[in-house]
C-alpha cells in the first residue's frame, strides 16, 4: 500500500519512496526514509493534505505526493474497527 | 580583517531571532541576486569586525529551491570563516540532518540548540557535552527570544573560525565511505582543495548533474565514478540518492537522544488544533478570523486612521501650509502646484493607506507567529491546487481583497518559487478597496442601480477569481512556471504566544518598505501625471480681454479688471490699465486658469483612447485619462470622471459612455483587471526583485484585461445590436485561444511524468 492509503490514526512504517527528481529528495529530506515510522495524525477539513508525526514532528504532505511513498501498517488507528489493534 | 560567519538552519528554528539578537540595528537587508529572496547582513553588536550573513531557512542543501540554491553557493564560492547552525530542539532529529550536509564542506561550526525551554518542559534533559563530542563541535544551549548564550554561540564561532576544521567526519556506513574516497581519488588534482573534495564526492556520488557539468570531468573518469556508483547501488538494492539520505538520518538517529520526540499525549496545540481544523468548524472559524481582522483594520480603526490622514493631515494641514508657506516665498506657481498637489498630494493619497496597512500588517504578523497562518494554508489548500496553486497563495490573496500592496508583500511566505510568482502575477486581479468605487460607479450610474447595478457588484468580484483561477490554470501550463515543481510539504508549527518583538519588527520592516517606495517611484510617478495634466504642447496666441464700449477694460464687481487668460495687462502711472499684451503660448508652457489649449494628459488620452475604441469606451478621451490616472491610485478612476464631466458622475454616464450599459461593463473590466496602482507595481517590482518578471506581470494583466473587455464588449453587441466588425472575429479568436489554452493538457507537467512512471511500475509490479 502507499501512504495515501493510511487512515488517521494508522501507524505505517516506510519501505520505499518512489517516483524521482526533486518531490522524491524532498519528501526524503524532511525525513521520510526507508525504515522510518509515521503517524497518521489527522486530514485537512476538505480532505487533503494529511498532517504526519515523522521523526517527532508533524508535517502536512498532499496525498499526490504520499502516493510516492509505499508503507506496510504497523498499528491501525482507533477509529477503523473501533479499537487499536496490532497487525505484525 | 573582518571575520565571516554564515547563520544557517531550518525554517522557524529561530534563526532570524537570533540573527536580529546578535546585530541589532546594524543590518543590510536585500536580495539575493536574481532571486526573490531576501538576503541579510550585518555586523555583531559589540564586535564590529565580524559580519554575520543570515542565509535563508533551508531544510536541506539539495538543493531544488532558490533558497537552498543561494545557501549552497554562498558556503561554496564565499567561504565563510565559521558557520552557526541554529538547531530546533524540539526537532532534533531533522534539524540535525541538516548539520549532517554542513559537515561536508569543511568549514568550521558551531551548533546552537534553540528551544531548549520547551525541550526541558516536556521532562527532558539533553546531554550536550555528549552530543558535542559525537557532532565533533561545541554545541551551545540558547534562547533567542530571550538573548539567552547568545554571546557565546557568537564568541565560539569566532574562535573556531580561525581553526581549520581537521576533523573528519565519517557518518556513513563504511561501504559508503569507501565509494566516496574512490570518487575523491578519482577527481583529485590539484585546483581542488581538499576541504572541498569530501563535498564534492558527495555530491558526484548523488549524481548531481550541476557539479557534474560545472566540473568538466573527462568521460574516462565519468565512467570510473559512474562504475563505483552503480556497483555499491546493486548491493544496497536502492540508488544513490536513497542511500545518502537514509545513512545520514541514521546517524542521526544513533546520536539523539530518543525522548527528545517526545510528545504522546495530546499537548496544548492539539487539542486547540482538534477545534481550529476540526471537520465542520475549520472554515467558519476561519472566516470569523479574517473578518474580525478586516474590521479592525480596513474596516474601523484603520478606516478612522488612513480619513484622517487623507482628509486631516495631508488635506487640512499639510498642503495648505506648505502652500501658504511656498507663497509667502513668492514661489512661481507652477513650482507650488507641483509642489503641494502633485508631489505632496500624490505621494500623500498613498501615504494615507499606511496605518491601515500597519494595522493589517501587525495583525497577520500576531496570526504568523502564533502559527495560525499554517493551519490556514493547510485548511485552504485543497481548494488551491485545483488550479496549480498551493493553500499557501490564499492567504496574500485574501489581503489583496483589502489593499493589494500588503498582498503581494505577503507571497513572501511561499517557499516554492513558482508558486510565490504566479501568485504575485495575479493577486492584484482581486478587487481591492480601491476598486470599489469603480465598481459602485458603474452600477450605480451606467447601470442606474437596480438588479442590474447588484449583479454587477457581485459579478466583480467573480470576475477577478475567475481571473486568479484561470490565470493559475494557463500559467502553470508555461515553460517558464514548469521548473522543479516542489511539493507541499509544510511544517505545522506549534501554537505559541506571539513574540512581541517579532510581531513589531516584521509590522515595522514591512511598513516601512512601503514608505520608502512610496517616496521613490510614486513620487516620481505623481510628478509626471501632474506634469501631465498641467503642461500642455499645444500653441495659443488669441487674447482674451474684453474691452467696453468706452475703451475702457471690463471689471468684474469689486472693481478689479478682469484680466483675460492670455493678456498679460500694461499698467499706466496711476495705476490704471492702459492696454494689454497678446501672450503667445508656443511649444511646451503650463495650463493656467481657463487655458484651452490641451494637457498633455488628453493628448495621451486621445491617443489610449485609439486602442480602447474596439473595448467600446475608446470613443471618449476622458475615460482613457481615467485609466491612466488609475495608474496613481484606483480611486482616481472614478475621481476623475467626476472632475472631468460637466454635470458630475451624473451625467457622465451620457458622456463618456454614451449611457451604454456595455461599454459601461467593459470599461469596468479592464480597470479591475488592468496593471495596478504605481504603489502595487512597486511592491510587484520589490517580490520579484527582477525586471523582466515585473514587466511580464504588468503586461500580463493589462493583456488580460484587455482580451476580456474585447470579448465582453464585442460578443457583447453582437447579441444585443447584432453589430458585426473585424473586432468580432478578433474577440472570437482570442476567446478560443484563451479556451485552448484552459483546457489544453500541460506538457510540462513533472507531476504528471512521475505519475506515469508510477503507474508503470506498479503495473510492472503487479
Amino acid at each position: 500500500m502507499t501512504l495515501k492509503n493510511a487512515r488517521v490514526g494508522d501507524t505505517v512504517k516506510v519501505l520505499r519512496v518512489e517516483g524521482e527528481g526533486p518531490i522524491r529528495r524532498r519528501i526524503m529530506d524532511l525525513g521520510i526514509t526507508k525504515g522510518v515510522e509515521i503517524y497518521v495524525r489527522k486530514v485537512a477539513p476538505l480532505g487533503d493534505p494529511f498532517e504526519l508525526t515523522v521523526r517527532g514532528y508533524e508535517l502536512s504532505v498532499r496525498k499526490d505526493d504520499a502516493k510516492m511513498v509505499l508503507v506496510e501498517k504497523v498499528s491501525l488507528g482507533a477509529n477503523e474497527k473501533g479499537e487499536k489493534k496490532n497487525v505484525d | 580583517m573582518s571575520i565571516k560567519i554564515a547563520l544557517v538552519g531550518n525554517p522557524n528554528s529561530g534563526k532570524t531571532t537570533l540573527f536580529n539578537a546578535l546585530t541589532g540595528s546594524n543590518q543590510y537587508v536585500g536580495n539575493w541576486p536574481g532571486v526573490t529572496v531576501e538576503k541579510k547582513e550585518g555586523r555583531i553588536k559589540w564586535n564590529k569586525e565580524v559580519i554575520l550573513t543570515d542565509l535563508p531557512g533551508i531544510y536541506s542543501l539539495s538543493p531544488y529551491t532558490p533558497e537552498e540554491i543561494v545557501a549552497r553557493n554562498y558556503l561554496v564560492e564565499e567561504h565563510p570563516s565559521a558557520i552557526i547552525n541554529i538547531v530546533d530542539g524540539t526537532n532534533l532529529e531533522r534539524n540535525l540532518y541538516l548539520t549532517t550536509q554542513l559537515f561536508d564542506f569543511g568549514i568550521p561550526m558551531v551548533i546552537a540548540i534553540n528551544f531548549m525551554d520547551i525541550v526541558e518542559k516536556r521532562g527532558i534533559k539533553l546531554d550536550l557535552s555528549k552530543l558535542s563530542k559525537s557532532l565533533g563541535c561545541p554545541v551551545i544551549e540558547i534562547s533567542a527570544l530571550k538573548s539567552k548564550g547568545i554571546k557565546e554561540v557568537a564568541l565560539e564561532a569566532i574562535s573556531v573560525s580561525s581553526l581549520r576544521d581537521e576533523r573528519k567526519k565519517r557518518i556513513f556506513s563504511s561501504a559508503v565511505e569507501g565509494a566516496l574516497e574512490k570518487i575523491g581519488e578519482v577527481v583529485a588534482s590539484s585546483y581542488i582543495e581538499e576541504n572541498e573534495l569530501r563535498w564534492l564526492s558527495v555530491k558526484l556520488f548523488e549524481r548531481d548533474d550541476e557539479i557534474m557539468a560545472h566540473i568538466n570531468l573527462s568521460d574516462d573518469k565519468k565512467a570510473k565514478i559512474e562504475e563505483i556508483i552503480s556497483s555499491l547501488e546493486k548491493s544496497y538494492d536502492d540508488d544513490s540518492v536513497e542511500i545518502i539520505t537514509s545513512e545520514r538520518y541514521d546517524y542521526v538517529t544513533k546520536i539523539v537522544d530518543k525522548r527528545t520526540r517526545g510528545k504522546e499525549k495530546m499537548s496544548v496545540s492539539d487539542k486547540i488544533d482538534k477545534i481550529v481544523t476540526n471537520r465542520f468548524l475549520a472554515i467558519p472559524l476561519f472566516a470569523l478570523i479574517m473578518f474580525a481582522v478586516y474590521y479592525i483594520a480596513i474596516g474601523s480603526l484603520g478606516a478612522f486612521l488612513t480619513d484622517f490622514m487623507n482628509d486631516t493631515l495631508f488635506g487640512e494641514w499639510i498642503i495648505p501650509s506648505v502652500t501658504a508657506l511656498l507663497e509667502k516665498l513668492e514661489v512661481a506657481p507652477w513650482l507650488v502646484g507641483l509642489i503641494a498637489d502633485g508631489a505632496i498630494g500624490g505621494v500623500g493619497a498613498v501615504l494615507g493607506f499606511v496605518p491601515q496597512m500597519l494595522i493589517l500588517f501587525l495583525l497577520l504578523s500576531i496570526l504568523e507567529d502564533c502559527g495560525y497562518m499554517s493551519r490556514i494554508a493547510f485548511i485552504m489548500d485543497r481548494v488551491f491546487r485545483r488550479f496549480g496553486l498551493s493553500g499557501k497563495s490564499f492567504i496574500p490573496m485574501l489581503i489583496a481583497s483589502g489593499c493589494g500592496v500588503p498582498g503581494i508583500m505577503a507571497s513572501r511566505t511561499i517557499e516554492q518559487q513558482n508558486d510565490r510568482k504566479i501568485t504575485i502575477m495575479t493577486t492584484g486581479f482581486i478587487p481591492c478597496s480601491a476598486k470599489m468605487p469603480i465598481v459602485s460607479f458603474v452600477a450605480g450610474y451606467i447601470l442606474g442601480g437596480g438588479w442590474r447595478g447588484a449583479l454587477v457588484s457581485t459579478g466583480a468580484y467573480f470576475i477577478g477569481i475567475a481571473a486568479v483561477v484561470c490565470s493559475g490554470i494557463i500559467l502553470k501550463k508555461f515553460k517558464a512556471f514548469a521548473g522543479h515543481p516542489s511539493p507541499f510539504v509544510m511544517e505545522l508549527p506549534e501554537y505559541h504566544l506571539p513574540a512581541a518583538k517579532n510581531v513589531f519588527k516584521s509590522t515595522f520592516d514591512r511598513g516601512w518598505g512601503f514608505i520608502k517606495r512610496a517616496g521613490t517611484v510614486i513620487l516620481i510617478a505623481s510628478v509626471l501625471i501632474w506634469i501631465g495634466q498641467n503642461v500642455s504642447l499645444e500653441s495659443t496666441s488669441e487674447a482674451e480681454l474684453s474691452v467696453n464700449e468706452d475703451g475702457s477694460f471690463v471689471t468684474d464687481g469689486e472693481g478689479n479688471y478682469v484680466s483675460g487668460v492670455h493678456a498679460h495687462l500694461i499698467y499706466g502711472e496711476d495705476g490704471s490699465v492702459v492696454g494689454y499684451e497678446k501672450t503667445e503660448h508656443k511649444g511646451l508652457h503650463f495650463i493656467e486658469n481657463g487655458c484651452t489649449s490641451k494637457s498633455v494628459l488628453q493628448v495621451v488620452g486621445e491617443c489610449v483612447a485609439l486602442a480602447f475604441k474596439p473595448l467600446g469606451f475608446g470613443d471618449s478621451w476622458e475615460a482613457s485619462v481615467a485609466t491612466i490616472l488609475g495608474l496613481v491610485a484606483k480611486e482616481e478612476v472614478v475621481g476623475a470622471i467626476g472632475t472631468m464631466s460637466d454635470g458630475g458622475l451624473e451625467t457622465s454616464s451620457e458622456e463618456f459612455f454614451d449611457g451604454s450599459f456595455l461599454k459601461g461593463i467593459s470599461f469596468m473590466i479592464f480597470n479591475l483587471l488592468c496593471a495596478p496602482c504605481f504603489a502595487a507595481i512597486g511592491a510587484i517590482k520589490n517580490e520579484m526583485n527582477n525586471r523582466k518578471w515585473t514587466w511580464a506581470t504588468l503586461g500580463y494583466m493589462t493583456g488580460l484585461a484587455y482580451a476580456a473587455s474585447l470579448v465582453t464588449y464585442q460578443i457583447g453587441i453582437l447579441f444585443r445590436w447584432g453589430s458585426f466588425s473585424f473586432w468580432t472575429v478578433v474577440a472570437f479568436v482570442v476567446l478560443a485561444v484563451f479556451l485552448y489554452l484552459l483546457f489544453k493538457p500541460a506538457k510540462f507537467s513533472i507531476i504528471d511524468t512521475c505519475k506515469r512512471i508510477f503507474r508503470k511500475k506498479e503495473k510492472a509490479n503487479k
